[in-house]
């Protein structure tokens, strides 16, 4: 990963499905400190199309990048507050 | 027939300083409304079948990791969702349901809906989608509000101590009318 910033935490929802994936994502946030990124694992397709539209309709994280690597989709998701 | 044109400069127009008094007045009332940034979401839940209680828990636990502040109000067949003991073993019925690949004809046969039901929690499981307890403890960890109409409750010949833990009881109509009206989503399921 050409990674321009430093991995906090990583979450491992691989073979969760939805509303598992945003859910656990939300609660793993709430632990971290602002500027700190969270790495999520999933393998639920339907996580690119929901970790992005969470990102976008929760105040205090970003989502820096989502990728994908073999049947794994990568979230990275900044908390701003 | 009047051919009066309105008159600009006429003495009842307001003032200047009564003008700059009601564009104060209507910015606090504004700020008051911009203030009040929590978004809220009401869901009204009546159905106790295995399919149609996914929906409501789906929506709830999403709302709740958007920063939404929800209840559910569970009413009707809703309220086995939250029984303690039903909630277990919630069933999926084919009759009726033309998505299902059984006939109404051998669905309507005693003990199809205990085979349907298998059928559908063999495929939660193989997918590792969320049991209805699952999501029912993640909502509720997450701080959402699920609600027991006591109308039903007594209609029912339940007990409030049947519910899990955490569920709230003694409410009514009115309640979810009050949630209702303060929410920015409102959903029937």
């Amino acid at each position: 990963m050409s990674a321009e910033f430093d991995i906090t935490e990583t979450l491992d929802v691989k073979g969760a499905s939805c509303p598992m994936p945003v859910v656990k994502t939300k609660s793993a946030a709430d632990e971290l400190a602002e500027g700190d990124v969270l790495e999520v694992l999933a393998t639920d397709s339907g996580s690119m199309s929901d970790i992005e539209g969470w990102a976008a309709g929760t105040k205090g994280v970003e989502l820096l990048d989502q990728e994908t690597d073999g049947d794994v989709y990568k979230h990275y998701v900044r908390k701003t507050e | 027939m009047s051919t009066d044109t309105p008159d600009a400069s006429a003495d009842d127009a307001p003032t200047r300083a009564e003008l700059a008094a009601r564009v104060d007045e209507l910015e606090d009332a504004l700020s008051e409304v911009a203030d009040d940034d929590g978004k809220k979401m009401s869901i009204i839940a009546t159905k106790g079948t295995l399919d149609m209680a996914y929906p409501p828990l789906i929506l709830a636990s999403t709302a709740a990791a958007f920063g939404y502040e929800v209840t559910v109000f569970h009413t009707f067949w809703g309220l086995d969702i939250l029984h303690e003991e039903h909630s277990k073993n919630l069933q999926l019925s084919s009759v009726g349901n033309p998505n299902m690949p059984v006939p109404n004809a051998l669905a309507a046969l005693p003990g199809m809906d205990r085979v349907t039901t298998s059928m559908m929690e063999k495929k939660i499981d193989d997918n590792d989608t969320a049991t209805i307890e699952e999501l029912l403890e993640t909502s509720l960890d997450m701080g959402v509000e699920f609600q027991a109409c006591q109308m039903t409750i007594e209609l029912m010949d339940y007990d409030e101590d049947d519910f899990f833990d955490g569920v709230t009881t003694g409410v009514g109509a009115a309640t979810a009318i009050q949630d209702m009206a303060e929410a920015d989503i409102q959903l029937l399921v």
